[in-house]
């Protein structure tokens, strides 16, 4: 089995309201912080050992579920 | 006209789409999201609600129910799908609409009367408005903030594919941040439309707004034009 780390977030030409509500509340606190955005983090453990199999899957799973391509860009890092 | 509306685990605005096509004299059918053929309709109604629970993203776990194939191989050959809220999300998940959603920019759920401007009323759904009527539709959600990219939006506007717009009257513009206002779009074709706003929670006096109704009466109205042989 491998486990899959991946990592979704807002492209960057797209708005995020959520980041932006958690960058105005962290600045009212006085923190030194310019920006935040907001993402996912997923762990998927897969029936394969093949790291190349397991590759081509992870991407076939991000571009079709994990991630939308129209807003959300995706990474991941297999670990066995 | 055949009409059936689509229950996805988490739908809830499914019985009232139903109920309001009754009140226009239709017997309009559910269909449940593990069925896999929508042979013989003339209309698909993906309804309103929280379909998996929204879960990962709003419509992308529903966009791959069993039904949906179907529903998207009709749509392609012309038939008439009509995504109300959570089925609008659905339809640009799986990519009949353009666009995406993302959280509404002041972050709150809005349940509340919205005004709307017809702005394409050439369609099978939009017929028995004028151009440029305002209507009062209520909202309901937690992410109708739609946005797509500027070559997408142009595409939009050239072909005249945006259909409602948000207003402003004596309740607030733009709701929830969508770009170029948007509230309702159609595909190139005229056959596929989305819209975040409920008709279907405004076609009786009691509930406070009839405007929803010549939705229903414009699709009734295509329909019999085209089973008369005419448009």
């Amino acid at each position: 089995m491998l486990k899959a780390r991946v990592k979704v977030t807002l492209k960057k030409s797209i708005l995020d309201p959520q980041g932006s509500a958690a960058e105005k509340a962290l600045k009212s606190m006085q923190y030194p912080v310019e920006s935040v955005r907001i993402g996912k983090f997923m762990e998927v453990v897969l029936n394969e050992d093949d790291k190349d199999k397991a590759e081509k899957i992870m991407h076939e799973i991000c571009q079709k579920l994990l991630s939308n391509p129209v807003i959300e860009d995706y990474s991941f890092e297999l670990e066995g | 006209m055949k009409i059936g509306v689509v229950r996805f685990p988490g739908s809830s605005c499914e019985v009232d789409c139903l109920e309001a096509w009754r009140l226009v004299g239709e017997d309009p059918v559910m269909i449940w999201h593990q069925e896999t053929s929508v042979k013989g309709f003339d209309l698909i109604v993906l309804p309103g609600g929280f379909s998996y629970g929204n879960y990962l993203r709003p419509g992308s776990i529903a966009r791959y129910s069993p039904i949906m194939e179907d529903v998207i191989r009709f749509a392609k050959s012309g038939g008439l799908v009509w995504g109300i809220s959570n089925g609008f999300q659905i339809l640009t998940e799986c990519g009949l609409l353009p666009g995406a959603f993302l959280r509404n920019v002041g972050l709150r759920y809005i349940c509340a009367p919205q005004y709307l401007r017809v702005e394409n009323s050439d369609l099978p759904f939009t017929n028995q408005y004028e151009k440029g009527r305002l209507i009062q539709i209520p909202i309901s959600h937690g992410e109708g903030n739609y946005t797509i990219d500027d070559e997408g939006l142009k595409r939009l506007q050239d072909n005249n594919q945006i259909v409602f717009r948000y207003v402003n009257t004596d309740t607030s513009g733009n709701p929830n941040g969508s770009r170029d206002n948007i509230a309702g779009i159609v595909n190139k074709e005229g056959n596929v439309l989305g819209m975040m706003p409920h008709p279907e929670r405004a076609v009786e006096e009691i509930i406070g707004s009839v405007d929803g109704r010549e939705m229903f009466l414009s699709i009734l109205k295509h329909w019999e034009g085209r089973s008369q042989g005419g448009a």
